[in-house]
């Protein structure tokens, strides 16, 4: 993170339709290091479509995105950035140890070493247990230890809060404002009203166009 | 290399999920020597009819429990997300899929070369063609992964796939299956069988060039 | 895109843009019409009257004036789907796709004609109704290949996605096609021996060849006729909410 005030991911007059019905159209906004953005909206108004756009597995029916000021296809995009969606990409077949291990293998190392990772997550001690066996809360939680043992500057988080508890929300809150803090930054959808008074935090507030 | 590496560590990661769910694993097997079964019990068991059918009743039975092995190749990474992940990953795409394809052929088309002979021996192929049968399976089961893979890549993202699945896949299994059973044929009737073998290796090894791009690009499109 | 000159790219982006090709297939549709017509006039006379009897075959060797142009078209626009799938991945132009799309059910008609009309020709000459001759059998395949791109079009709900997915398989197949083609020629004298081929004739007489070749000239335009119909009714369906559809429809109404 030696250039970290210069990252930053823009989005230039992103539009985006689902069957044929406009969802946004001309969305611009720009998030810096140390910023947090907020998408908020009712149901169906386009915030998984805006946020699966960033991922890159939608592609936006106009408009352009960049990352440090180019096009995210020419930049190094995809190893900045990391994903927790609705389906958290872990086997339920092999331990923890071994999701994590896997998907080391396919990034490039972070910040954490997976035994620290695991402790701040409060999973220590889980390693070899297979995922299956682990609640809904836990397996969020093992989400989001691969967030810190692999690279990363940009998290974009599709609904982090839900099945967990008051103090997994402390957890994940605590975690990303710490990422916050070293110059990362995070996009996140919720319905869940971020508590944190300290964070640098942008919302945008879609409605369905109609 | 991190790329290498990430390959690895794919084939590592499937072929360690494959033995976890073994039970699974075994039953294209299952399906392919039943397959074989059924056809003496459909047009009788005389031994010159059976022997004279012998090399096609086993590949179209192969290609039958390709078929049905393919949905496991990207089915349960598209449910949990774990695809999501691949496409996100620095990496090439296309060169994890292979791992994925390599992987899936390990652990479904290998094991058809096991009970091969117990198949060859209950229709009576005759011993000379035996060396030639598993030469056909080894070139031409990764094809059947291979080809499958861009057909389950194109339909992975539908609830209802299979039947499609088997529409778009067939007909591009037609050229594996006239080579594949024309040289056991002719093995069998003491025949050279180099041409055909040699046409099943190039369009093995093209097949291993081309077929991770389209499969790359169709899952970027059923991940949507 | 900048190995294209810039009038001729910018030809293209007026083209291409839907409510100018629909107002472009109105204006050419009823010139192709003429044209098809005067063609098909011509060489279905050329072809029932003029030209003579064949000595072998009598007179049922004319059904060639349907049959081999209809399976020459059943390739032709299977290639030329390939091209569309490809122009529609490499520079996502909504035109290239729904051109892909539309030829679809085209191509397998004319298959499914070039495979009946085949049928009917080998009931006199062989006394079956089916011969699995290699010809016969690839257009059986590609007749499988076109079936699983409407199919697929079909199970796609959302229509981007499903454009780019027949795309890729139209690519896929048509990188197959020789092979499939190579393969069953290769099988048909492993299992059959010496058949009648019906495309093997050393030289056709130029009496007959004249008709094929003007019947022929009237299957592209028909295919231009009905893949330009079908492609305005694609578009309408695709931006039923696009601004020029509704004027478009008001002023009808």
């Amino acid at each position: 993170m030696e250039n970290s005030q210069h990252v930053s991911l823009q989005a230039s007059e992103l539009s985006c339709f689902r069957d044929e019905r406009l969802l946004f159209s001309e969305l611009s906004f720009s998030l810096q290091a140390g910023e947090v953005l907020l998408l908020e909206g009712a149901n169906g108004s386009g915030k998984t479509s805006l946020l699966r756009i960033l991922c890159g597995f939608r592609e936006a029916d106009a408009g352009e995105l960049y990352w440090c000021g180019s096009k995210i296809a020419d930049s190094s995009y995809y190893n900045d950035m990391a994903y927790v969606g609705h389906a958290d990409g872990t086997k339920k077949e092999l331990t923890v140890l071994e999701n994590l291990k896997f998907a080391l293998a396919l990034g490039s190392a972070g910040k954490y070493d997976i035994e620290q990772a695991l402790d701040k997550v409060q999973l220590a001690g889980f390693d070899d247990n297979p995922v299956h066996t682990l609640s809904a809360g836990q397996k969020r939680r093992l989400s989001l230890a691969r967030l810190l043992i692999t690279h990363n500057l940009l998290w974009i988080l599709d609904e982090p809060f839900t099945s967990l508890d008051r103090q997994g929300i402390k957890l994940i809150e605590s975690l990303m404002a710490e990422h916050i803090a070293q110059g990362g930054m995070a996009v996140l959808t919720s319905h869940h009203d971020l508590s944190m008074a300290d964070l640098n935090l942008k919302r945008i507030h879609l409605q369905a166009c109609q | 290399m991190p790329i290498i590496q990430a390959f690895w560590a794919i084939i590592r990661r499937d072929l360690l999920l494959a033995f976890r769910r073994r039970a699974e694993m075994a039953n294209p097997l299952f399906f392919f020597v039943l397959v074989v079964t059924l056809f003496p019990l459909a047009v009788g068991a005389q031994p010159n009819l059976l022997r004279a059918m012998a090399p096609g009743v086993i590949w179209v039975s192969a290609l039958l429990a390709a078929l049905l092995s393919l949905d496991s190749l990207f089915r349960s990474d598209f449910d949990d997300g774990s695809l999501e992940q691949m496409l996100l990953s620095p990496h090439a795409l296309s060169i994890l899929v292979l791992g994925k394809i390599i992987a899936h052929w390990l652990v479904t088309g290998l094991p058809l070369l096991l009970v091969a002979p117990l198949l060859a021996v209950f229709l009576g192929l005759p011993e000379q063609a035996m060396g030639t049968l598993w030469l056909t399976l080894i070139l031409a089961t990764p094809l059947l992964s291979l080809i499958g893979a861009i057909g389950v890549a194109l339909t992975v993202g539908l609830r209802r796939g299979g039947m499609l699945l088997s529409l778009l896949v067939l007909p591009l299994y037609v050229p594996v299956l006239i080579f594949a059973s024309g040289a056991v044929d002719r093995a069998a009737s003491g025949l050279p069988v180099g041409a055909q073998l040699n046409i099943l290796l190039a369009m093995l090894l093209s097949a291993l060039v081309l077929v991770p791009l389209p499969t790359a690009a169709a899952l970027k499109m059923s991940v949507n | 895109m900048s190995w294209i000159p810039a009038p001729v790219s910018r030809f293209f982006h007026r083209t291409s843009s839907p409510p100018h090709f629909y107002a472009l297939a109105d204006r050419f549709i009823p010139w192709l019409t003429v044209i098809f017509l005067l063609l098909l006039g011509a060489g279905l006379y050329g072809g029932l009257y003029l030209a003579p009897t064949d000595y072998q075959q009598g007179d049922s060797y004319r059904i060639i004036y349907i049959h081999v142009p209809a399976a020459w078209m059943s390739l032709f626009i299977y290639v030329l789907m390939a091209v569309m799938g490809g122009i529609a991945l490499i520079w996502r132009m909504k035109l290239a796709e729904v051109m892909l799309i539309s030829s679809a059910p085209i191509g397998a008609g004319f298959t499914f004609v070039a495979l009946v009309t085949g049928s009917l020709w080998g009931k006199p000459m062989w006394g079956t109704w089916w011969v699995w001759d290699a010809r016969l059998t690839s257009e059986l395949i590609l007749l499988f290949l076109y079936l699983g791109v409407i199919s697929l079009y079909g199970a796609i709900e959302e229509k981007r996605a499903a454009a780019r997915a027949v795309s890729i398989l139209a690519l896929v197949g048509v990188v197959n096609i020789p092979i499939i083609h190579y393969s069953v020629q290769w099988w048909n004298t492993l299992h059959q021996g010496p058949t009648v081929s019906k495309m093997d004739k050393p030289s056709i007489h130029v009496s007959m060849l004249v008709p094929l070749l003007l019947m022929a000239a009237a299957f592209k335009f028909y295919y231009l006729i009905a893949v330009l119909q079908a492609a305005k009714l694609e578009l309408l369906k695709r931006e039923t909410t696009s601004q020029w559809v509704k004027t478009l429809l008001e002023k009808q109404a």
